[in-house]
């Protein structure tokens, strides 16, 4: 009982992040109707906005301590961080060491930028080209951002721990009444779960609720008749592009602290948020957060050592196994409708 | 409605499409091995004599492998007579004096091994082909380490392996025209297990994750029989695939498990991702069956340790070489990379660095670039002031024994490369197998004979 309460909460963080990159997939998809292979590469944007800001924290300059000596037997130069100089050195301190969470506020604009960037600089141009070319300039330039990111940041993981305050781990096993120490989760796992549903829930009623989203929804319906209604749709979608690329960012920033960044981490995502997508249902994004989470949980199940035993392997494949079976018994994907996206 | 051809199995299909011309392997036709035809492949023909570095430039390993190109600058820097003379003047054998190799000026290209052994195998046979390189050396990984190996002996130039730690190279991959200098999985168990059963006792349960490929499951076998031997129990061995980057799923079980040692048989970003989470998890402040949880990476490196940053502090595990060593050799050597880079160099600069220099002697005592010459010069040679005490370069698997470094993530760090402390220097004695060690390939393992191509 307390191995299968372990593998649900660790699915809900892995779903929560399957769940974000395939929203903005399926924003995507929806409205402008382009395969975003750079999608991947946008979540490993967010994830290097957490990296730099970091790294403008602690701009230092160095001063020689004579007490101590560096590598080669000569004075130990000691990087101080200039925000010490400001702040003082706890002040200072406790502002790098909240810095994931500050990158969250650094990352929007950034976010938004690049995303206006890209669909007005490339994929507007896209638009009437067949989705075999989407595909292919999406996915070069998602191997472009990949390599500048390398360029300038090394091929190594980059650690980006969380704030002092959240790490460490909560033990579920004692609040359910296990042993201590048969349940644990770290915290801030749990806080990338609740982020994810905050912004999940903050897309949704963005959509649901404001007249800019309905007009969205009625343009992913049908984009001609909305646009015979003197509607500029195309500057909508465009917006709309910026706020898929800021939640993939997003969810790239929070991630950091859970795995050290580095270039590859999109890519690493890419190919199950797109399975998350069709198996959730083209175009449907309830259908998108569904299938992440679900995806997640069963990800987490697979890799059990009692599962692998019975069914060796099963850890590898059981995404695109679920993705056969549900294609198979529902063509259009869990919450996919007739019409959408299809000739 | 919107106008679109994408339709949800097009779409899949696209994607397989894309994903198997991505994973395709470059294809190699037929072999043509033609050198300067003067007995041996690539037979030097002027003034000079071209060394091929064949490295990770892109890809997971990329820093490894520009820290590996910079110690081979460095080599060849020496070998010309440039700089300090790093490990030369420290070296036991007198051979090298500056004036390149057997008097020719040492040259060098260099190869992108991208981590693959397709590609690495092409970069290899490329510089072996285009550029006329006498002998390749460096990489990453073993799956480089034994596809090059086989690659460089069927073309008659010498292997000069860099960072490659799974048994089967010198094992059951062994090959004649092939050496390493690297320690291996097994020289790792057994310096680390009499380590490990002093700090944490003879009474553990151990729970190993382990990389699903060749490495991982010589390191796992390795330390699984070494810690076995001393009185703990393993409780329970998962393979993690190696594209895993979230190791949650993996790590959360393991204190259910009944055990209270979880061994990462992990490297590079494995390491990394694996060592975090189970930091995340708790697991260093855990208890289980009422002693403290401890965490063990068989095989360090400093690159890596820096990725995984605060999660290293007090972790044990082995490594090859470490710049803070205090013999003459290690430290003319850091003095020499820290001067010209600026910062210390790794364990895999350092292994590359001294291959580069025992090719060199190697072809100076035999006299001739001819591999089997070289293979006979290296054969059962003994040498010190390498950064490793004595060491043999043992005649029937080609591999280097000598001691093995235990170590531990520093708690107290000075800067960010001083990560690692060494806690002991386990003797080459307790490090030495039987050339036919059946983790080793048995009796059957053998090195065939020397190839000198042309």
């Amino acid at each position: 009982m307390d191995a299968i309460i372990l593998q649900i909460l660790n699915g809900l963080d892995k779903g929560s992040a399957y769940a974000l990159i395939a929203l903005g997939l399926t924003l995507i998809f929806g409205t402008l109707g382009v395969v975003n292979f750079a999608h991947g590469a946008l979540f490993m944007i967010g994830a290097f906005c957490a990296v730099t800001l970091q790294k403008i924290l602690s701009l230092s300059h160095q001063v020689v301590d004579e007490s101590r000596k560096d590598f080669l037997g000569n004075p130990l130069k000691v990087d101080v961080p200039y925000i010490y100089e400001w702040f003082g050195e706890t002040t200072g301190q406790a502002i790098i060491d909240w810095s994931v969470p500050l990158a969250i506020l650094f990352s929007i604009p950034i976010m938004v930028l690049v995303g206006f960037a890209m669909e007005r600089g490339l994929i507007k141009h896209f638009y009437k080209r067949p989705h075999a070319d989407q595909i292919l300039v999406t996915f070069g330039l998602a191997i472009v951002l990949q390599e500048i990111i390398k360029y300038f940041y090394g091929a190594n993981p980059i650690p980006t721990p969380a704030p002092d305050a959240f790490t460490g781990s909560f033990d579920f096993g004692v609040l359910l009444g296990f042993d201590p120490f048969t349940i644990i989760y770290p915290y801030w796992r749990l806080i990338y779960f609740a982020f994810a549903m905050i912004v999940i829930a903050g897309v949704f009623a963005f959509l649901q609720f404001t007249t800019f989203g309905m007009v969205v929804r009625a343009g992913m319906a049908d984009r001609e008749t909305v646009g015979l209604l003197g509607i500029n749709i195309d500057r909508r979608f465009t917006i709309m592009f910026a706020i898929a690329a800021c939640v993939a960012g997003l969810a790239g920033v929070m991630y950091t602290p859970i795995n050290s960044p580095n270039y590859h981490m999109g890519m690493d995502f890419l190919v199950l948020s797109f399975v998350v997508v069709v198996v959730g249902g083209m175009g449907s994004l309830p259908g998108a957060v569904l299938a992440g989470f679900l995806l997640g949980v069963l990800e987490s199940f697979a890799s059990m050592a009692a599962v692998i035993d019975i069914i060796p392997g099963i850890n590898q494949i059981i995404i695109y196994l679920v993705a056969i079976v549900i294609l198979l018994t529902r063509p259009r994907g869990l919450m996919g409708r007739r019409g959408v996206m299809e000739e | 409605m919107t106008k679109s051809n994408l339709t949800r199995r097009g779409m899949l299909k696209t994607g397989a499409v894309a994903g198997a011309g991505l994973a395709m392997p470059t294809i190699f036709t037929g072999a043509s091995w033609a050198g300067s035809h003067t007995g041996f492949t690539n037979a030097p023909q002027g003034s000079t004599v071209t060394l091929g570095f064949n490295v990770p430039q892109s890809g997971p390993y990329a820093d490894e492998g520009a820290d590996e190109l910079r110690a081979y600058e460095l080599a060849v820097e020496h070998l010309n007579g440039g700089g300090d003379g790093g490990m030369i003047p420290t070296f036991s054998s007198k051979t090298l004096d500056g004036t390149g190799i057997l008097g020719k000026k040492v040259e060098y290209v260099t190869g992108d091994t991208q981590t693959k052994s397709d590609a690495a195998r092409a970069s290899a046979r490329s510089m072996i082909e285009k550029d006329g390189a006498i002998m390749i050396t460096g990489g990453s990984s073993s799956g480089v380490a034994v596809a090059v190996q086989a690659l460089c002996q069927e073309a008659g130039v010498i292997f000069m392996a860099g960072l490659t730690h799974s048994n089967d190279t010198t094992g059951k991959d062994r090959k004649a025209n092939g050496f390493r200098h690297f320690f291996n999985s097994y020289m790792s168990g057994a310096a680390l297990a009499p380590i490990l059963a002093d700090a944490y006792g003879t009474d553990r349960k151990a729970y190993h994750l382990t990389a699903d490929y060749n490495w991982g499951y010589t390191t796992e076998q390795a330390v699984r029989e070494s810690t076995e031997a001393m009185g703990w129990e393993t409780v329970n061995t998962v393979l993690t695939p190696l594209t895993q980057t979230d190791f949650s799923s993996y790590i959360a079980p393991v204190l259910q498990s009944g055990a209270d040692v979880l061994v990462l048989n992990h490297y590079g970003g494995n390491m990394v991702n694996s060592l975090t989470n189970a930091v995340q998890f708790g697991l260093r402040e855990a208890t289980a069956n009422g002693k403290q949880f401890e965490i063990v990476v068989p095989l360090y490196s400093r690159l890596m340790a820096r990725g995984a940053g605060e999660n290293v502090k007090g972790i044990f595990g082995s490594t090859n070489w470490h710049w803070s060593l205090q013999d003459e050799g290690s430290q003319a050597f850091t003095r020499s990379f820290g001067t010209k880079y600026g910062f210390p160099p790794s364990q895999a600069a350092h292994t590359c660095y001294v291959q580069t220099l025992l090719y060199a002697d190697a072809v100076n005592r035999a006299g001739s670039f001819n591999p089997c010459a070289v293979v006979e010069a290296l054969e059962d040679f003994e040498f010190d002031g390498l950064g490793n005490g004595k060491t043999l370069y043992r005649g029937a698997d080609h591999q280097c024994f000598k001691d093995v470094l235990v170590v531990k993530g520093k708690e107290n760090p000075d800067g960010p490369y001083d990560l690692l402390e060494i806690v002991e220097v386990t003797p080459v004695e307790q490090v030495t197998y039987a050339p036919d060690h059946p983790n080793f390939g048995g009796a059957e393992a053998s090195l065939g004979s020397c190839n000198p191509g042309a």
